[in-house]
């Protein structure tokens, strides 16, 4: 049994991201994707706070402070890169000019509704930032996450229970265990992580798993 | 002639009256005008409404302004950072209210306000919690929420470069929502680390045209928020 690492997940989905991609990772897990760009592709990183061609971070301790990614962690620019306004910033995510977004999950419904952003504790203090932004507007919505909880809860599932970021929103979740899609008829395999059998999956996710379609790439 | 320039931070906050909004740019400590909010903590103004993204760290800055009590209200997106504990005590003995919104509509609503837009529908947050009780209309058979443009009564931003008649430039991701707030605020007021001469900034790439803003004030040295924070630095 050889569930994936962070690492091997997130470059996993980088092999599905097309050349020439502007694309929006979200905070924690899908960052990872900036380290395994495969090949000969070209991907345009946007930061919802005010900057496309976002580069790697800079050496501890040095820097801009006033050049950060939405986590306010210290970025650079790379060459070819622009900054912009807030507005222009969600113009380019609600106006769906970004092509990916890679965002982290609390759960996702088996339509492929998203939570995200609260676990609605009662004395929690709610924080939403971006994310119900890029999932309205970004073309493309994968989900970078483990497939279950801490505690061992699937984080697919039937209906979400906690507060939704966004309706019918996500296309594809990528996780240790599995690549699945969100179909009309629900969770639909694509594929499994090497050495990971159908049964152990479907036992760990909260909704029917359909079986790889043989159609299917 | 048409001079904007003030000669102190305190001259540029001191008509800040007890319960007016403030917009207040930066996204976390970049592009934060944190001499003015210092200004504003010692002009002592007090039942405002502020908006902006974060609600600070530590206790300089924006954080120092919340945690001395003059904020009885935040509209923000984002109200929880790594280095954020004075918002919270406040949040939980219900000394301040919170409007939560989405980051882009929060934008949105910043530049409809500056814009003489009273009001638009925007497909984010539909069918969630922070879409609830508000109107929805369908567009092409797509669900949208109406929100309202934002303005205020100041705005203070930060600038990297600005001359007198209130044109400015900005550092890199510090622009965020300044220019959209110097937009939306009828008084709004820059701190810019260069004050130039007419003429120095090339009209091709000024951001924020000279109309939008009021005053300008020089802060040649402003300090760093992250660096205050780590220092464990305190205002006032």
């Amino acid at each position: 049994m050889t569930a994936r690492s962070r690492d091997e997940m997130a470059k996993r989905l980088a092999q599905d991201i097309p050349d020439g991609s502007y694309v929006n990772l979200g905070i924690g897990i899908p960052e990872l994707v900036t380290k395994f760009v495969p090949e000969g592709r070209e991907f345009i990183y946007h930061t919802e706070n005010g900057l496309l061609g976002m580069g790697p971070s800079p050496e501890e301790s040095t820097g801009d402070p006033e050049l950060i990614n939405a986590g306010k962690r210290r970025v650079t620019a790379l060459p070819g890169a622009s900054y912009f306004h807030h507005a222009d910033s969600f113009s380019m995510i609600r106006g769906g000019h970004l092509d990916l977004c890679v965002l982290g999950a609390l759960q996702v419904s088996k339509i492929g509704d998203l939570a995200n952003w609260s676990t609605g504790a009662i004395d929690a203090i709610p924080a939403v930032g971006g994310a119900m932004d890029l999932v309205a507007g970004v073309k493309t919505i994968y989900v970078l996450t483990q497939h279950c909880t801490k505690k061992g809860e699937p984080k697919l599932v039937d209906a979400c229970t906690f507060p939704l970021t966004g309706c019918a929103v996500v296309d594809r979740i990528y996780t240790d265990l599995a690549v699945i899609d969100i179909t009309t008829d629900g969770f639909q395999l694509v594929e499994l992580s090497p050495g990971i059998e159908f049964d152990y999956v479907q036992e760990r996710t909260g909704a029917p798993l359909l079986p790889i379609r043989r159609d299917s790439k | 002639m048409i001079d904007k320039g003030v000669a102190s931070a305190a001259e540029a906050v001191a008509d800040v009256f007890d319960g007016a909004t403030v917009m207040i740019g930066g996204f976390g400590e970049a592009g934060s005008p944190i001499e003015l909010i210092h200004a504003l903590i010692d002009q002592g103004a007090t039942n405002l409404t502020v908006i902006n993204n974060n609600t600070g760290s530590g206790e300089v800055g924006l954080a120092a302004l919340i945690k001395a009590k003059r904020v009885s209200r935040m509209i923000c997106s984002y109200p929880r950072t790594a280095n954020s504990t004075v918002f919270p005590e406040l949040y939980h003995s219900g000394e301040i209210n919170l409007e939560l919104v989405p980051q882009g509509t929060l934008a949105e609503r910043i530049r409809a306000g500056g814009s003489g837009i009273p009001a638009f529908y925007t497909p984010t947050a539909n069918g969630t919690p922070l879409a609830k009780d508000k109107e929805c209309r369908s567009f092409n058979n797509r669900d949208y929420v109406l929100e309202y443009g934002l303005t205020a009564d100041f705005a203070l931003i930060k600038g990297l470069s600005a001359d007198q008649h209130g044109n400015v430039v900005y550092n890199k991701t510090a622009r965020n929502f300044a220019p959209i707030m110097a937009m939306a605020g009828k008084i709004t007021i820059v701190q810019a680390q260069h004050v130039v001469d007419l003429g120095e900034l090339n009209p091709e790439t000024i951001i924020t045209p000279g109309i939008f803003v009021q005053r300008v004030v020089e802060i040649v040295e402003p300090a760093i928020e992250s660096v205050l924070v780590a220092a464990g630095e305190t205002y006032p």
